[in-house]
């Protein structure tokens, strides 16, 4: 256990482990996307009361649960950094954040038009849809607040600070729904007892649920190796790899 | 296959706009946030191998790091 994360830690290893995981993970998450909206799209039968509008739900869900998902990776990464001072850590949460504004962005805007047919409004101010709204600053928060400072190990800091804070939305997003009356449903699926969806409609949904997990694994390793290679560009090891391809 | 033909695929029952618009508005930024730290891998990439080149050329004619 304890060499694994040793070796995580090692920017050359990392790099070229990350590079055989890219390969392989680059074509998986463009075939399970492709199949999932086509399933979802095409295949799977219209809702009984909300017609074909409610096709949006294989990108929506999919993008809020990851968004979500994505926040506890940030903020765990940010508190291995401060604690640990590790900087593969902190490279980690660096490459979540703009990965997890774009999917909660998604995940509004899908909402949002949505919304449109299904309650007769583009935004609503819902506990669950103002929760997401601050969700989206607390990724944007963390990408300009390590611009805005000149030393990056003070950024790294105040990044980690910020994220391990803004947890506390997480919880308020997940219960929004129970806490508060909401126009926005309840979710649909449960892992314990009989989900609220037909099979014929929770295959796709799960797919591109999946297939949701891959892209934002893809996207946070391709900026991993991104930022690694410009910060290393002085390393031998480095030089070694670009000198040998 | 629900639908039966393109046509009802493009308008499904009135729904169509939204849909796509929706569909759209995920595909355009989810390429772009994959496209882009490829894109800038490359260029460091490139940037690393050119800088190599420039290294070795430089050991070769024995000039120094002020090409003298």
């Amino acid at each position: 256990m304890w060499s694994i994360i040793h070796k995580m830690g090692s920017p050359p290893w990392f790099f070229r482990f990350s590079g055989t995981l890219v390969r392989w993970l680059l074509p998986v998450t463009i075939s399970l996307l492709l199949v999932g909206a086509f399933w979802g799209l095409l295949v799977a039968p219209p809702d009984f009361r909300q017609g074909n509008s409610y096709r949006i739900i294989y990108i929506h869900v999919p993008a809020a649960v990851v968004a979500l998902a994505g926040y506890y990776v940030m903020a765990l990464a940010g508190a291995v950094s401060l604690i640990w001072r590790i900087k593969m850590a902190d490279i980690t949460m660096r490459a979540a954040a703009p990965v997890g504004a774009v999917l909660t962005a998604i995940a509004l805007v899908t909402g949002a038009i949505w919304g449109k047919p299904t309650w007769g409004a583009w935004w609503v101010w819902d506990a669950r849809i103002t929760s997401m709204l601050i969700l989206f600053f607390l990724y944007l928060g963390v990408v300009a607040l390590f611009q805005a400072y000149e030393n990056k190990t003070a950024a790294a800091r105040a990044c980690a600070v910020l994220s391990l804070v803004g947890t506390v939305n997480i919880p308020i997003i997940y219960k929004s729904v129970d806490w508060w009356y909401s126009l926005h449903q309840p979710a649909s699926i449960k892992f314990t007892g009989e989900s609220a969806i037909d099979s014929s409609m929770l295959y796709p949904l799960l797919l591109m649920i999946l297939a949701f997990y891959c892209l934002f694994a893809l996207t946070v390793l391709l900026n991993m190796r991104a930022d690694l290679v410009w910060a290393h560009r002085e390393s031998s090891w480095l030089k070694q790899l670009a000198g040998g391809a | 296959m629900y639908f039966d033909s393109l046509s009802a695929v493009w308008f499904m029952d009135g729904h169509g706009f939204y849909v796509w618009l929706a569909y759209a508005l995920t595909a355009i930024p989810l390429a772009l946030t994959v496209w882009l730290p490829i894109k800038r891998i490359r260029q460091h990439w490139r940037w690393l191998q050119a800088e190599q080149r420039r290294a070795a050329s430089a050991s070769l004619t024995g000039t120094n790091e002020a090409g003298v």
